[in-house]
């Protein structure tokens, strides 16, 4: 052991990374913006806070993305390797600030509650107590969430470009510590959304531990953090199997949770139906690309080579994710509850896409999460308008025969499930024929056997809503939809349009996601 | 003394760590055990970097210390929160959300 002990041991020359401003400029601006958020915070008097932040959170956004579509056509790493830009990161990029923007939209609506927003207007108050009536009273509104949005949109913007275990294990965090407190931050059922943020945050924890001991096993093996360092070790001297091994299960276990892979996915129900609703539709949507994005690039530039040790374990996840989230939604009578466990059974059929591990396994892959991203939104945009007096009405019973009392958000809420079942002419389906194309060119045509069964089970409990909206007769439990203001509106007819349009005119979509290419390694 | 002495302590220490989140009950036990999971993650980093030759190693525990410590405050924010209403941080009280 002499000779690293001297290298360790010899004057260490620090040079200046060169880092390419202008390709990570998305990134800069939204962390600019989360900063400047935070000082808003401090020094606009309360009343003003609101509509600043609100512009600052909206212009980030949109300014993020003008850079990013700029961006087009870019494919290089910089940040002395920390950091790549290239095809899939821009797609990714882009679908994950437009899904941020009509999270954004949904996270500004006050009309539908009267009492106000989503959020709680002081979250440390004692739920109930004399000090949260009064916060309530004087319509305080919480405006914490804003740097929020912005810090958690930042963490994945980076999750997805992330090339080496260090920036990924920041991003992981930087993208999870304000999902952990925007969910115990719901207005109502205080209760509820505190257990929610608790239980997240717990085994969020839990599942991130993971991710960086298996990060530091691998380092140990190839003596960098860097994934394309790593594919390169891997090639050079294979044979170590055992540290690669479990390096490589215990990060897995940190991005599986990430996607709610059974049997990582207890969570996801929990936190679902306790985060307040517009919080819920953010993570739901965007945390899937982010994820899916950073594992995608993991598995396909740095474990390339080890593709037929990793696939048999991912067909096995894939099949079991598809089946028991399937299988469990059937019994859910929460519709909140029900969506998480049709995300769950979504990610499994996001992971035929990943296990082909082929440019059409991620081309299509990225279409389907742009396209359940879009759905998703616009699901919880709808469970956020349907109210009885107590709030959200999420029992299913609150749905009997709303077909009848508001036919047309019954309508749209329709064709969101339908798309999630993936019945033709919706976003939906064309995913999952694209995935399911993907797995049977990879030889897998059992798993996309399975996945097609798992569709049909799951076919059951979509349209088990759409009967129950459509052909009873409203009782007296019967919830009420409210109508809400511009915000929500421009996120449901986005989400609504995204839908349809993804679904008849898919190739637009698919020409983007087929010429972002490969990785760049 | 062999590095490779502390990487097998670093895996005792996860071991501990992830035994500690299994079967303790106090949500703010469960999280020191997070906490030693990351501590064993960055010794194994730390005694890589040695075996490997490189400062790779050293400096992610440097950012891992940082973001454990950022961690502890979202942490203990939503504990002391839970407790405050529970008056219990008690993590099998917490059960309304299930099935």
């Amino acid at each position: 052991m002499s000779a690293p002990a001297l290298v360790m041991a010899a004057e260490v020359q620090f040079t200046l990374p060169s880092v390419n401003y202008y390709a990570i400029a998305p990134i800069l601006i939204l962390f600019g913006a989360a900063v400047v958020s935070v000082l808003v915070e401090a020094f606009v008097p309360r009343g003003g806070r609101r509509p600043t932040q609100l512009v600052l959170v909206i212009g980030a956004i949109v300014a993020a993305l003008v850079v990013t579509v700029d961006l087009r056509g870019t494919r290089l790493i910089t940040g002395e390797g920390a950091i790549a830009v290239d095809g899939p990161t821009l797609v990714l990029w882009g679908a994950l600030l437009v899904v941020g923007l009509l999270a954004t939209f949904l996270m500004a609506e006050r009309s539908v509650d009267p009492l106000g927003d989503a959020f709680a207007p002081r979250a440390s108050a004692l739920p109930g107590s004399e000090d949260e009536q009064q916060f309530t009273k004087r319509g305080f509104l919480q405006t914490e969430v804003w740097p929020f949005l912005l810090f958690a949109l930042t963490g994945m913007l980076v999750f997805a470009a992330a090339n080496d275990f260090l920036l990924m294990f920041v991003a992981l965090e930087v993208m999870s510590l304000p999902l952990y407190l925007l969910a115990g931050m719901a207005r109502r059922r205080r209760l509820l959304s505190q257990e929610a943020a608790l239980k997240y945050f717990l085994l969020g924890a839990f599942s991130s531990a993971f991710f960086l001991y298996g990060a530091a096993l691998l380092y140990g093996y190839s003596g960098s953090v860097n994934f394309v360092i790593l594919s390169e070790t891997l090639a050079a001297k294979p044979g170590e199997g055992t540290l690669v091994a479990v390096g490589v299960a215990l990060v897995m276990v940190g991005l599986l949770f990430k996607i709610a892979a059974v049997p990582f996915h207890q969570w996801t129900p929990d936190v679902y139906q306790g985060a307040p609703t517009p919080v819920t539709a953010f993570m739901a949507a965007t945390v899937k690309i982010a994820a899916f994005a950073a594992m995608l690039r993991l598995l396909y530039v740095s474990l390339g080579g080890l593709r037929w040790d990793w696939t048999p374990m991912l067909w096995i996840i894939a099949g079991l994710t598809m089946v028991i989230g399937s299988v469990l939604a059937i019994t859910q009578t929460d519709i909140k509850r029900m969506l998480a466990y049709s995300s769950i059974a979504q990610a499994g059929f996001i992971l035929i896409g990943v296990v082909a591990a082929s440019p059409e396994g991620l081309a299509s892959s990225i279409f389907y999460l742009i396209a359940y991203a879009f759905t998703t939104i616009g699901t919880f945009a709808v469970v956020s308008m349907v109210r009885n007096a107590s709030g959200e009405a999420t029992s299913l019973s609150a749905w009997v025969g709303l077909g009848k009392k508001s036919p047309v958000i019954a309508a749209v809420f329709s064709l969101f499930l339908l798309s999630l079942a993936g019945i033709p002419l919706t976003s939906g389906f064309v995913g999952k024929f694209a995935v399911f194309s993907a797995g049977i060119a990879s030889g897998a045509a059992w798993l996309v056997v399975v996945g097609v069964i798992a569709s049909i089970i799951a076919a059951f409990f979509y349209v088990r809503v759409i009967v129950l909206m459509y052909f009873s007769e409203p009782t007296e439990d019967t919830a009420s939809v409210v109508i809400p203001s511009t915000f929500t509106t421009i996120a449901l007819t986005a989400a609504t349009v995204m839908t349809i349009a993804l679904g008849v005119f898919p190739q637009w979509l698919l020409d983007i996601v087929e010429q972002a290419g490969v990785f760049v390694r | 003394m062999n590095p490779s002495n502390y990487i097998i302590l670093s895996a005792v220490l996860f071991s501990i760590g992830a035994i500690g989140v299994l079967v303790r009950r106090n949500a703010i036990v469960v999280f020191m055990s997070v906490e030693l999971m990351l501590n064993a993650a960055n010794l194994a980093f730390v005694a890589f970097a040695r075996m490997n030759g490189n400062l790779d190693g050293q400096t992610v525990a440097f950012f891992v210390m940082v973001v454990a410590a950022a961690e502890v405050v979202v942490g203990l924010a939503i504990i002391v929160t839970i407790f405050r209403t529970r008056r219990s941080a008690s993590i099998d009280e917490p059960n309304l959300l299930k099935y």
